[in-house]
């Protein structure tokens, strides 16, 4: 999230698609409904009626996998009725910025395309990006047209590119009527006006597609078309699928990060400093933060924090030590699997997850496992992964793969800190001891380092990254979740004086302000450097005092990366002068002293400022030399309306789904996402346009259940509500397929079938694509032979595709092609 | 003074926290059940299921809607079951709070009787005779907390407190939604200390989610006598 939970409740409009927040983040309805009641209208756009549809003020149905045509026609709709706030577009986003003349977009392709040559990894095929870049004056920054009406800028490509998306044209691919798209892209774009504020709640239903990262690039540009960006009921928010996946993906979850979103090294940077220059963006605008600029400072605190004294300026801070990713390869979970059921992969740990359930195609993954030596199952009971050697259709005494199961013991059994969706980094206390023989996974983890090192010193083949790792958390022992979390903090490694101010060795680091590329400083994360400091845990705090401008920030209730700010590009939220566009619900306003229609003084107050600097714009108007532009994470210091460094394209376009109800795709001559990632052994299997499997699928969670209902299965209460595997369709389909509300039938996709329970519903409704009738159908994810003992209720990702998002690689489990058989 | 609940259905997403809460909180066991082509489950209040979440899909105006319903006990004020008992040891009102209990003795009684009593169908029946239904979370009550389904309503659905304060809450909702929904009404308010708001015609939600006209005044001639009787009946008590 830009923002965070507490503040959707300032939003004037909240349009939750791609997620079913009522059922699946419930608490977030606390929030949605203080907006509401405060006057905010909430629209609900989902392929199915949903309990968040219920409480809409509007609701309305789209295709699943067409969500990019549905905000590609908003964005036209708000360029041809002049909605945009056109200050903030000018002065904030990159609209202005003048594209080179070998950019181009023609028959559904970007310029730069080549066919089956992926930037890493099987897809379809990639782009030469550097066809995208900017027009450089002789200064090296980019050509800017603050009027927007030279025709290469970004506006005028935006304008153009979108003219395509007409209503006429949406409605036909998305199924959504023309009068139903308007009444959205009106209500959401009356948030354009200053003081006016639209957000948007999304989840897996936008990220989990072959075109994931674009759909929310779509909103993202709408959002800075609107000025949504940095304020106050603003902004893009996702809604994590767990409580601390936040925390996980911020400390390095992915293959292709560090933590901290450090890039991952590739073995062609074989040095620290081709690395870092690899990494480290470089700006001529001196207006432009460029912040990582500083990336050296985190990646060199990052090695100090890994190797301790071992780590010195003479061996790149032990930077060989690091293993490296081959470049042009992909490591994802996808990437995983695939080697595994190569046999590339012999061991595996199945850490806190339940992959045999919970993966896109599980019935290859399930497969893959048998190919195993061994793995070891950490985890809080046994699940579908640990017994995948006794599952259906599975021959125990064909199964060569040696199974551990490591206990883990639950959250609320351990102390430490989860990082919520908000960025909120909070710590919890220990409360029931371990039950049994479980531990938590911080001691089971160091007692592993602590054995593999032992190991290593008698007879270990390149012993030295492991014998140098710094691995000093246990105290009398024991796992310390503290000295962790003051590693990820950061230390002072030597006494450092800086600004007049000496910080003494052993001490922790302020802020990642000060962290140093010298090897004098440490941090496992240096966005989370500020958590932790010599005033104490700042996660643990639980004041409930807000801040001066009373937007529920409450800024000393847990701590908030990064540097405690709630609202992140909040100097978005304020115009060039540095005074708010909303006046009541203000998030950061500069309070300096003024003579003779300059500012003469620095004083912001509010929100922590997304850097302190003078505001761009004296009162009288003059621009301020010792300013930056807000978006201080970008190169250029702007908002990216056109975003050059995407794997498919600087504008999202709308493709269709891998597997998919059409022969065409009625936009452009590419029916699918030409660098879409694609699996292809014997176990990967799709049908696109096949009449053995005439209806869209999609998968989705229900209140009731959690994951892949791990906790939630063997729990009497919870099953009670929701017992069983279930097909969610129309009524129109049970009339076609003779099926009766309540009874059970088979759903069947290219790779396996699963059985369910009928569920006949008004609450999904037939859709008219292009002049045909198509079905969709919904699945939940939850289930899993192990649990409920029939061993009936099986995992609806053994019917989910092969197929993924090119730039992060995330599953298309959201649109799929099924069949409905009645039993 | 008696406490009272208001449900503003109105903000109601139908998580149904309220109705695992109040399993967890009675330690009532959970129902087999199976999958009846409806997320609603179980399919009806039982002697082990005091709270259940009903769910309704109408097409109103040529709108869907889904209507949920988080329906249980009303702690009447003058209370059909209680007066049909006529056993204080078997049900009765705990004067500090208003809630109607029902106790073991429950098994002594003609269960059919009390339950066609109610006219809001709540109180179900064990195999061995013993009645059931939702007991305000009395227990907590009298320590200061609010009932469990209250703690843990995440919209402001659920509502505990004084029934003064209750009722002017309930007003102040009701003008609040009239603007959307012009037939939003609140139910039985008189009658009852489980104030409902809704939107449309209540029996959209549930049959009995208003007492049907024909229990209110048809109430059996036992009670009725009853009632006539009951300056005599309680002298006669002391
Ligand atoms: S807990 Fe509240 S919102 Fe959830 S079902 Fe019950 S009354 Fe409705
Ligand atoms: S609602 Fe029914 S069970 Fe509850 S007090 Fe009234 S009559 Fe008795």
């Amino acid at each position: 999230m830009t923002n965070h939970w507490i503040d959707l409740k300032n939003s004037d409009c909240i349009l939750i698609m791609g997620s079913n927040a009522a059922e699946n983040h419930p608490i977030s309805f606390k929030y949605v409904t203080q907006a509401m009641q405060n006057g905010a209208k909430l629209i609900s756009v989902d392929p199915r009626f949903t309990r968040t549809s219920a409480r809409a003020d509007f609701y309305t149905a789209l295709r699943s996998g067409t969500d990019i045509a549905f905000l590609g026609g908003m964005i036209n709709y708000i360029l041809k009725n002049n909605l945009y706030n056109k200050e903030y577009t000018a002065a904030y986003t990159n609209a202005p910025f003048i594209v080179g003349k070998s950019y181009g977009f023609k028959d559904g392709l970007f310029s730069g395309y080549t066919k089956g040559k992926p930037e890493a990894g099987p897809s379809l095929g990639g782009y030469d990006k550097s066809q995208w870049a900017f027009e450089m004056d002789e200064n090296k920054v980019p050509m800017m047209d603050r009027s927007l009406e030279n025709e290469r800028c970004v506006f005028q490509l935006l304008k153009k590119h979108y003219s395509r998306y007409t209503p006429d044209m949406v409605s036909k691919i998305t199924g959504t009527s023309e009068a139903d798209l308007i009444n959205v892209y009106k209500t959401f774009a009356e948030t354009g006006a200053k003081g006016k504020a639209g957000t948007i709640m999304y989840a897996m239903g936008w990220t989990q597609h072959t075109v994931g990262t674009q759909i929310i690039r779509t909103m993202a540009i709408v959002q800075l078309l609107l000025g949504n960006m940095g304020i106050a009921g603003g902004g893009v928010n996702a809604l994590r699928g767990e409580s601390n996946v936040q925390g996980s993906t911020d400390h390095c979850l992915l293959w292709h990060i560090w933590p901290g979103y450090l890039k991952t090294p590739s073995a062609s940077k074989d040095s620290l400093s081709v690395y870092n220059a690899s990494a480290t963006p470089k700006s001529y605008d001196s207006l432009s933060a460029n912040w990582w600029q500083n990336y050296p400072k985190y990646s060199v605190s990052l090695l100090k924090s890994f190797f301790g004294e071992q780590a010195t300026q003479a061996n790149d801070f032990g930077y060989n030590w690091l293993p490296k990713v081959d470049d042009g390869k992909a490591y994802s979970w996808f990437d995983l699997f695939d080697k595994m059921f190569d046999e590339k992969i012999k061991g595996f740990f199945a850490w806190g997850q339940n992959p045999a359930c919970s993966g896109s195609n599980a019935g290859k993954i399930r497969k893959a496992l048998e190919k195993l030596e061994w793995m070891v199952n950490v985890n809080l009971f046994d699940n579908e992964t640990g017994s995948f050697w006794q599952g259906p259709g599975v021959d125990p005494t064909k199964v060569k793969t040696e199974v551990f199961m490591l206990p883990a013991s639950v959250s609320v059994e351990k102390e430490g800190s989860i990082t919520n969706s908000g960025r909120w980094m909070q710590w919890r206390y220990q409360g029931p001891k371990p039950m049994g023989d479980s531990r938590p996974d911080g001691d089971i983890i160091l007692e592993l380092g602590h054995k593999i090192k032992e190991l290593y010193h008698k007879d270990g083949v390149l012993a030295e990254p492991i014998l140098n790792l710094k691995w000093d958390y246990d105290t009398n022992g024991a796992y310390d979740p503290h000295k962790v979390a003051k590693e990820i903090n950061g230390y002072f490694l030597k006494d450092i004086t800086i600004k007049d101010k000496l910080y003494k060795k052993g001490t922790l680091v302020p802020s990642f302000a000060f962290l140093q590329a010298d090897g004098s400083t440490s941090s496992g994360n240096w966005l989370y450097c500020n958590s932790y400091t010599e005033k104490g845990n700042m996660s643990a705090r639980r004041s409930d005092k807000d801040a001066v401008n009373n937007i529920g920030l409450y800024p000393e209730f847990a701590w908030c990366w990064p540097v405690n700010r709630r609202i992140i590009y909040n100097r978005a939220s304020v115009d060039p002068k540095g005074q708010p566009w909303d006046k009541d619900q203000w998030v950061i306003k500069f309070e300096g002293e003024q003579k003779d229609g300059k500012w003469v003084s620095n004083k912001w107050t509010g929100d922590v400022p997304d850097g302190g600097w003078y505001p761009l714009e004296n009162p009288d108007g003059s621009k301020r030399e010792d300013s930056k532009y807000p978006f201080i994470m970008r190169k250029h210091g702007h908002g990216q309306i056109f975003g050059p460094g995407r794997a498919d394209g600087p504008f999202p376009e709308h493709y269709e789904p891998l597997e998919c109800p059409v022969e065409k795709n009625f936009l452009n001559p590419q029916r699918v996402n030409p660098t879409a990632v694609v699996y292809s052994s014997s176990e990967d299997s799709h049908a696109t346009c096949d009449p053995r499997f005439p209806f869209v699928g999609t998968t989705y969670r229900v209140s009731e259940h959690w994951q892949t209902g791990l906790m939630t299965r063997p729990q009497p209460w919870l099953m009670e509500l929701q017992p069983q595997m279930f097909v969610e369709m129309s009524e129109e389909l049970a009339k076609l397929k003779g099926i009766k509300n309540g009874e059970r039938v088979k759903v069947t996709s290219a790779r396996a079938s699963v059985e369910c329970t009928a569920v006949v519903t008004k609450r999904f409704k037939p859709f008219n694509i292009g002049g045909n009738l198509v079905h969709q159908v919904g699945v939940p994810w939850h289930f899993g032979w192990r649990w409920p003992s029939t061993g009936a209720e099986e995992s609806a990702n053994l019917l989910t595709p092969p197929a993924g998002d090119p730039n992060t690689r995330i599953p298309e489990t959201k649109a799929f092609m099924v069949n409905v058989i009645k039993l | 003074m008696a406490k009272a609940f208001f449900i503003d259905t109105t903000l109601c997403t139908a998580c149904r926290g309220c109705q695992v809460a109040c399993k967890q909180w009675h330690d009532l066991p959970a129902e087999i059940t199976t999958n009846r082509g409806t997320f609603q489950n179980p399919a009806d209040l039982t002697f082990s299921t005091y709270k259940l979440v009903r769910m309704t899909e109408e097409v109103i105006d040529k709108k869907l809607t889904w209507l949920f319903f988080p329906d249980q006990c009303r702690h009447c004020i003058e209370a059909p079951c209680l007066e049909t008992a006529e056993n204080s040891d078997a049900i009765y009102r705990d004067e500090d709070t208003g809630a109607i209990l029902y106790t073991i003795k429950t098994k002594e009684l003609d269960a059919e009787s009390i339950i066609s009593s109610c006219p809001y169908n709540i109180p179900r029946k064990a195999e061995d005779g013993t009645i059931s239904k939702c007991d305000m979370c009395n227990d907590r009550v009298h320590n200061g907390l609010k009932p469990a389904c209250v703690a843990t309503c995440p919209t402001g659905t659920m509502n505990f407190g004084e029934r003064e304060e209750m009722l002017a809450l309930g007003e102040k909702r009701l003008a609040e939604v009239k603007e959307k929904f012009p037939n939003a009404s609140l139910l039985d308010t008189d009658e009852v200390n489980v104030i409902y708001l809704v939107t449309h015609d209540s029996r959209l939600y549930h049959e009995y989610a208003m007492a049907p006209q024909s229990r209110k005044s048809g109430i059996s001639r036992k009670v009725a006598l009853r009632k006539m009787m009951k300056p005599f009946a309680s002298l006669m008590r002391v």
